[in-house]
């Protein structure tokens, strides 16, 4: 058996908004192009990602939203027609095929699933997948397709598996949260910068899921310009105990890579340490609770020529048992890329000490964090009483 | 916006010879904490609230057994007589205001002398939960402009600009110079970067989001 498989197709960089959109699968290239320039990803890891079919899509997504999708990347739809549908909007705008390369980037999770289920790998890692906002009819937040939403029914129907997501972008994972409310089978959880301001505003700790589903849904917002110390307390105690509650037999992480500091979008004040410590201890409790079945989709990460390369590099090294890197980058990779990026490149692995200005209110940010977390475990804590 | 677009059209109710068990149980088994009590004809006779059971029971923290006849009391006893009363047509700023000044929780609707609806304080928050546009997903954008004519309009062909679909728009006082006022938009967008960039171009005082970087004010 593969320690883990990483699941890509060069079909996946199809999902292009446009050449100024935050969202950009770049990211991509540049992640495998780091993680070969340290000899740390082999030809022998790369499965190539499936399509997702029509049928598998209806798992997450309305027939006709799918029809909708498929027309508008092949031109036949006006702007009016795609609107009710979240598409051709600032966000989520159309792009020639836009169907078919959604359908890889959930194929691709779809793969990743059937590689760990089948035992070919323990671990598999499908990065161009994780958009978290898609919804049933509707696009929204630079998703059309849920990948996570479909992987967890498949997971589901043909596995029969109770399932864990586990979501670490800085934004709410609300497409998902939504789509197994009130499904006692499946738990999710979220930790997110606050939606107080940051899009899509949701992920509050009282969304705690519904009739059947209640208590199996958790939110962890933290306040804005949170840095490492306080993200990992908070992450650390809500995975472990959510963890040891649920009991599930697969874990599937989103791994958006936008709480950095230096992410645009985003105003969580992270640094590359929580990329090095959050697949740390999932790794670890999946094989503690799950006999190792860990899935692992990409996300946000709009910084992705300083932030997202090295986080999700980390990402692989740690699935794969590959010793964390420090010191410098390598230099054939820098200099390869370097006169594309529009930002100097951050030349180590870990980022210079200190990143950025000290926070005003850094103790009460803090304060605030913790007595959320207090609160959003209030539930698993008093039961074990 | 009116009352009845908002009120409960099927409410919970009790008739004066039920007894207080008989409310206690039905608060319990509907998670409710108001019951407008009517008679044969549907006419508002009184309303029977959580809090006024309580306040009848005998405290649990007494010594002695507690005396429990008050549960077989009629509520007819203990309710409030001659509530106030609302009508379908009342608009939903008077009913809050009506609730903040008489410091009460439910108010029953009537109409034709009969029992239509209820309006309770959950629904008025819920209400002003969906006038701030939380509920579909997007960004909150906080402006201080001068409290002057055309701002809005300035503020609002930016976004036009940048074909941003406006959720919802707030205007408050702010609390630090009567001279302005605070915008509180919210915008379907994950996006807002380019568009408050040219906020802050055009001399707008953007006050959230903030950029990375930049200290909070």
């Amino acid at each position: 058996m593969k320690k883990a498989a990483f699941i890509y197709s060069p079909e996946q960089l199809g999902y292009k908004f446009s050449d100024t959109h935050p969202f950009n699968h770049k990211r991509l290239t540049l992640t495998m192009d780091l993680l070969k320039n340290i000899n740390a990803l082999h030809d022998i890891d790369i499965v190539p990602a499936r399509v997702a079919t029509d049928e598998e899509l209806l798992l997450a997504h309305d027939a006709k939203y799918i029809e909708v999708v498929k027309k508008a990347g092949h031109g036949e739809l006006s702007a009016a027609q795609c609107e009710s549908y979240g598409i051709g909007t600032e966000d989520t705008p159309v792009f020639d095929n836009m169907h078919e390369a959604s359908a890889q980037l959930v194929g691709g999770t779809l793969t990743a699933v059937d590689y760990v289920m089948e035992g070919k790998a323990e671990h598999a890692l499908n990065l161009g997948g994780g958009l978290h906002h898609g919804f049933r009819g509707r696009a929204s937040g630079f998703c059309i397709y849920n990948d996570s939403t479909v992987a967890i029914r498949y997971l589901q129907e043909k596995y029969n598996a109770r399932v864990l997501y586990i979501d670490t972008d800085a934004h709410h994972g609300d497409g998902v949260q939504w789509s197994f409310y009130e499904d006692p089978d499946v738990c999710t959880l979220s930790i997110h910068e606050t939606g107080r301001y940051l899009f899509p505003g949701t992920g509050n700790i009282t969304e705690r899921g519904n009739g059947q589903g209640y208590g199996t849904s958790f939110n962890f917002p933290l306040d804005a310009f949170t840095e490492d110390e306080s993200f990992l307390a908070i992450y650390e105690a809500a995975v472990r105990e959510v963890f040891e509650f649920f009991k599930p037999d697969v874990v599937l992480t989103q791994n958006g890579a936008d709480a950095h500091y230096f992410d645009p979008l985003t105003h969580l004040y992270g640094t590359m340490n929580i990329y090095r410590e959050i697949p740390k201890l999932v790794h670890q409790l999946a094989h503690e609770y799950c006999d190792g079945k860990w899935i692992a989709v990409g996300g946000g990460g709009y910084d992705i020529w300083r932030v997202v390369p090295r986080a999700w590099s980390m990402l692989w090294l740690e699935m794969t048992d590959q010793p964390m890197p420090s010191g410098a980058l390598p230099k054939a990779w820098l200099e390869r890329w370097q006169p594309e990026a529009p930002v100097p490149f951050i030349p180590t692995w870990e980022d210079p000490t200190p990143l950025y200005e000290p926070i005003p209110r850094k103790a009460e940010i803090e304060e605030k964090n913790a007595q959320m977390l207090i609160k959003a475990l209030h539930i698993i804590r008093n039961e074990k009483r | 916006m009116i009352v009845e677009e908002i009120m409960n059209t099927e409410p919970y109710t009790l008739a004066p010879h039920n007894t207080v068990r008989e409310a206690l149980k039905l608060m319990r088994d509907k998670k409710v904490r108001h019951v407008p009590v009517v008679n044969e004809e549907l006419h508002v006779v009184g309303v029977i609230t959580e809090r006024d059971i309580k306040e009848a029971l005998p405290s649990s923290l007494q010594d002695e057994p507690p005396n429990t006849a008050i549960l077989q009391e009629q509520i007819a006893n203990i309710m409030i007589k001659n509530p106030l009363l609302g009508h379908p047509l009342d608009f939903v700023e008077e009913v809050a205001l009506t609730f903040y000044e008489s410091k009460i929780g439910c108010l029953p609707i009537v109409s034709g002398g009969q029992l239509v609806g209820i309006v309770t304080t959950t629904d008025l928050l819920y209400t002003y939960i969906e006038l701030t546009g939380a509920t579909e997903p997007g960004s909150k954008i906080e402006i201080r402009v001068t409290d002057t004519p055309g701002v809005l309009f300035e503020v609002t062909k930016i976004f036009h600009e940048h074909h941003m679909n406006v959720q919802s728009v707030l205007v408050y006082p702010d609390a630090e110079n009567a001279q302005n006022k605070i915008l509180s938009i919210r915008v379907k967008t994950l996006n807002p970067l380019a568009m408050i960039e040219d906020l802050r171009q055009q001399g707008f005082d953007v006050l959230w989001p903030n950029l990375p970087g930049v200290s909070s004010s």
